[in-house]
């Protein structure tokens, strides 16, 4: 009888993985098949006006990059704070904020910054979608910060004072150099979580079709674009919406890749 | 005479009900090593983590009593208790050292490691710095093994290179007193006697006061004994006499075994 049940578990659950496994494979094939039929070197070169994804890629990274330079400075400081400073109910009820804050839906992040930044200020922006994914980036970084300090031994700590350092010292010069590769490991994944974020910057940066470095205006945004080409009824647009995913998706497993070898080759 | 001395000290802990140490009164004898023995929970790594008060570390937790520091410069004793201020806590903590239990190398090269107490003290001179980081390592045996790679990473090092190389790191601050919290407890039998070797070699310049579980380790290398149960000072006195000749029954039937 429980040699039954034994199979039956086993046989549910290696279905069910193979399931998860065959929608994986079958949207990777498809975003191969469709997208490199129209994948060409020359999209790296033209801007969308022109039929390529040069300004879009750009801007994507501009955007994100922008949004790294706030989120992550505030962000780590945050980790820093919740491991190493603060102490009692309050530390944990900001714990729990920042969990909620991760799991908070995209689209109302986006919502959310419309509100206080697009409407008051007359208009989307590269800004206002870099101030979106700083958002959606500060609960990811937190937490990745917070955990990551925490694994770091309170003996290193206690050696450091010993040693007549400062508590701001010890954190700096030791602390954070202990933690380093797991915080880096922990940005470089919550970079690669953002760039690949379609609905903050929906109503928030837009996009554009021109090359543009100018924040203030709307701003060229792969994401974004994608969803309006697949939108589009001309063919040629929903076919380099196509390639424009599948070069996203490259874009994000090369970051988490990275990620993944240094956690496995410096840690 | 004493390099410092414990009066009615008393110790409890921040989340604690009860006293964690209980009106202690001991002194730690210059140019001598001190061995702190007891049972599991008796308050001797309490103890001594309260003489560089590195119990501040954690908010909360309260001293009572003296612990008087003698000033080497005057000849007078200072309560180190009395201690408030950010540049006294790094002067109290340059001249009372602390080992670990485990072996805490810094994510660095092993000279920065050796030269962290003394960039922090201010020492800024390159030759200088040179200089005391080579002193400091061969006092603690350890020069021979890494004066080829001192740029190399001190995690690379084995346990018992990683634990002298804490020593090299407190000793290059030329402490007056050194605080060794079961220094060997996580190493092996060869490195554990390097270990030994080197601290009774150190009391020719510094002070010693040790923790240890290991009763051997005390016998063999201290010159006091002090046998603390559930936070009291129960004995202490010459090693000699308290391991040949104690005067109280816990003493005894703790160093022959029969608890702890």
């Amino acid at each position: 009888m429980r040699l039954t049940i034994n199979k039956i578990v086993l046989l549910l659950s290696t279905i069910s993985a193979l399931i998860g496994l065959a929608f994986l494979g079958w949207i990777l094939v498809t975003l191969i098949a469709k997208g490199l039929t129209s994948f060409h070197l020359s999209l790296f070169f033209k801007d969308l006006i022109d039929g390529g994804l040069r300004n879009l890629i750009i801007g994507q990274f501009i955007i994100a990059g922008i949004a790294s330079l706030i989120g992550i400075p505030i962000g780590m400081l945050a980790g820093i704070y919740l491991q190493e400073y603060g102490r009692g109910k309050y530390v944990r009820f900001i714990r729990d904020l920042s969990d909620i804050m991760m799991s908070a839906p995209s689209i109302v992040i986006g919502a959310f910054v419309y509100a206080i930044v697009v409407a008051p200020f007359g208009g989307t922006s590269g800004f206002a979608g870099s101030i979106a994914l700083a958002i959606m980036m500060i609960p990811i970084v937190i937490n990745t910060t917070d955990n990551m300090l925490s694994l770091v031994p309170r003996e290193l700590r206690e050696a450091g004072i010993a040693l007549g350092a400062s508590k701001y010292r010890v954190i700096l010069d030791i602390i954070i150099k202990a933690a380093k590769v797991g915080i880096m490991t922990g940005l470089l994944l919550s970079f690669a979580r953002i760039i690949g974020e379609t609905a903050p910057l929906l109503f928030t940066s837009e996009t554009s079709n021109y090359f543009s470095l100018d924040l203030t205006e709307a701003f060229p945004s792969l994401t974004v674009s994608i969803y309006n080409l697949a939108n589009d009824p001309v063919q040629s647009s929903r076919d380099l919406a196509w390639a424009a995913s599948f070069i996203l998706t490259v874009m994000v497993l090369m970051i988490n890749l990275i990620g993944r070898y240094i956690t496995r080759h410096k840690g | 005479m004493p390099i410092m001395s414990i009066e009615d000290f008393s110790f409890t802990y921040a989340s604690a009900q009860a006293r964690s140490l209980n009106t202690i009164n001991l002194p730690i004898m210059k140019n001598s090593i001190t061995a702190l023995i007891g049972p599991s929970g008796c308050g001797k790594s309490t103890l001594l983590r309260s003489l560089n008060r590195i119990h501040d570390l954690y908010p909360g937790n309260e001293y009572e009593g003296k612990l008087m520091l003698l000033n080497e410069g005057t000849g007078e004793m200072e309560n180190i208790l009395d201690i408030k201020k950010e540049n006294e806590f790094i002067s109290l903590r340059q001249r009372v050292g602390m080992i670990f239990q485990k072996p805490t190398p810094f994510p660095m090269s092993i000279f920065d490691n050796v030269a962290y107490g003394l960039r922090i003290a201010g020492i800024k001179n390159k030759t200088e710095l040179a200089d005391r980081v080579e002193i400091a390592l061969k006092g603690s045996a350890l020069f021979g093994e890494v004066s080829d790679r001192l740029n190399k990473s001190a995690m690379g090092l084995s346990g018992g290179q990683q634990q002298r190389l804490c020593i090299a790191r407190a000793v290059a601050l030329k402490p007056e007193l050194l605080l060794f919290d079961e220094p060997t407890s996580a190493l092996d039998p060869i490195s554990t006697a390097a270990i030994e070797e080197l601290i009774v070699e150190l009391k020719k310049d510094v002070s010693i006061a040790i923790v240890t579980h290991n009763m051997q380790q005390a016998s063999r290398i201290s010159d006091y004994t002090a046998f603390m149960y559930l936070g009291d000072l129960i004995e202490y006195d010459e090693t000699e006499k308290i391991f040949l000749n104690p005067k109280e029954k816990r003493t005894e039937d703790y160093i022959t075994g029969r608890f702890g």
